[in-house]
Formats: C-alpha cells, structure tokens, sequence
C-alpha cells in the first residue's frame, strides 16, 4: 500500500467516532477541541485505518466499473482459497509518535515484515506482517502501524 | 484530563460495555469510515455461501477501535503512545462487548512518565474476542 495523500478531515473524524460508538466531544467538537490540550478535533487512535479510502489500488473497496467478488442477485466472487479459507486481521499495533489532529495531511508507506506459519483450529495458518509509517509532507513520522495478516486453511471455526 | 502519574497504581481496573447487542448497521457504519468494504463483514449471502461463515461478522478493527475508549477516556485525548491488540474470536451481530483495562507498570520516573494498560475485551458468554495492551504519557 501507498498512499501520496491522506487528509486528516473534520467529517471524516466525526463518522469514524460514530462508528466506532465514541461519543467523546474531542472527536466532533471544534469548540471543545479547541480549547483541549490538542487543540483541535483529534483522530481516535485507529482513525489511520481510513487511509485506505486513499490507497487507489485498495482491494477490499469496489473500483467503479470492476467486477466486485461480493452478492448481487446470486452469490458471486472470487472462489475461495482452497479448502474454503479466509484471510483474517490477526493483530494491529500502533505507535503513536504526538497526537493527530484534523486538518494535517499525512502519506504512508507500507513495507512487509516477517511471515511465519503454524497449525490451528483452522488448519494451516500463514501470518505475514506489514508495517505502514504515515508521516507528513516534512517527513515528521507521526503513527507507526504494524499489522499482522492470517491465511486460514479453513473457515475459523466459530463455535465455543 | 490528563492523569498525573500519582493518580494511577498497579492494578487499577477500569471496566466498561462497548456495545449492547452490536448491530449490523454498525458494522456497514463502520465499512463506510474505515474504507474496508469486505463483504465478509456486510455481505450476508456472500459470507455466507461463498466464505462458509454462518453470517457477516465484524471487523476486527471495529473491535479494536471500541476497545480504545477503554484507554482514551482513562487517560485523556491524545495521551496513548501505544495501543496494539490481538484478535482472539470473532465478534458477531447481537454481541454484546465489555472492556477491562488494567494497569501493568507506572514508571514515574521517566521524561515524561508513562503507564502501561492491558487490555481484554469479552463478549457475553465470557469469551475473550481480542487481548492487547496500550502506553500513555502521563503529566508529572
């Protein structure tokens, strides 16, 4: 992934925080906000997760004119990896380097880290770890994400 | 407000409910902000016949970002240096999310002193769905 630009915007804090039921004023308040140690709407801790609205090659958005591996009238897409496995989100962390707030814009580099395998509940599971560096236009790094990514085998199994 | 580091002590817990009954719209809320539109996660015949889920479940990150109220409203805006989780169990429509964070280490003595959290999030059957730990600078 690379993303060249990614605005840090007001509205786009304000729908984050709704979604993720943070009802916290320092997320869609400008008067609150401005008034805060920050100083202006801030970005919830995993807000940098919306920089792939910006990422032109994103997979898992549907590209205008493309087909979408997703159902319309019959279920379609692409087949499943073989023995019906799913690629799942394993881990997420994130280093925060100073606050991030409305109104900056950010790029992101992504790099990929160590991969590794073991057997689960799911079979075969292949992990493999990106680490994304979103920094500003003076190349200040301000969040370091690294992300851990699983091929299971099968579908997990969601009993128990 | 900002916590001071003699606020805080090994041990200290803070619980809270994220989410009672999580909704499917929340979850498409949540496609919409993140920009990951993986049917798996709003797509009910696609999770269903192609990926061999019984249903959409949310997104991981949805989770996680719930999970961080936990923190941020314990140790105010725009204080956490770390934040970092792993992804236990799958988090469904109709699940209902409590939060506990505990603290693991105060180091007051550290420009700026920081405290360390782990974090656990379980679902109504007493599962854990995802474990992780934060770090937040604290004032003097």
């Amino acid at each position: 992934m690379a993303v060249d630009r990614f605005p840090i915007e007001e509205g786009a804090i304000l729908t984050f925080a709704r979604a993720i039921g943070d009802p916290n004023p320092i997320y869609s308040d400008r008067d609150y906000a401005a008034a805060s140690e920050v100083g202006a709407v801030l970005a919830p801790p995993t807000f940098v997760q919306a920089s792939a609205h910006f990422d032109p090659d994103y997979p898992l958005r549907p590209q205008i004119g493309a087909p979408w591996f997703g159902s319309g009238q019959a279920p379609t897409g692409r087949e499943p990896a073989a023995g019906g496995g799913t690629g799942l989100h394993a881990e997420q962390h994130y280093t925060y380097h100073r606050p991030l707030v409305a109104g900056e814009v950010l790029a992101a580099t992504t790099r990929f880290g160590d991969s590794w395998e073991k057997e689960g509940r799911s079979g075969n599971l292949r992990f493999s770890e990106t680490i994304t560096e979103y920094r500003t236009p003076d190349g200040e790094l301000v969040v370091t994400a690294r992300s851990v990514g699983v091929m299971t085998e099968r579908p997990v199994a969601w009993e128990g | 407000m900002a916590l001071r580091a003699g606020e805080l002590s090994v041990g200290d817990v803070r619980e809270a409910v994220l989410v009672d009954g999580l909704t499917r719209t929340q979850v498409v809320q949540y496609a919409g902000a993140s920009g990951d539109f993986n049917p798996l996660h709003s797509d009910e015949v696609y999770a269903r016949e192609v990926a061999g889920y019984p249903g959409v479940f949310a997104h991981g990150m949805l989770t996680m970002g719930m999970t961080g109220r936990i923190l941020t409203d314990w140790v105010g805006d725009g204080r956490l240096v770390r934040y970092g989780v792993r992804f236990v169990k799958q988090v469904w429509p109709g699940d209902t999310l409590t939060a506990r964070a505990e603290v693991t280490a105060v180091k007051a003595d550290e420009t700026p002193p920081v405290a360390e959290f782990s974090v656990v999030t379980t679902n109504q059957h007493g599962a854990q769905v995802l474990v992780g730990a934060g770090a937040a600078r604290l004032d003097p």
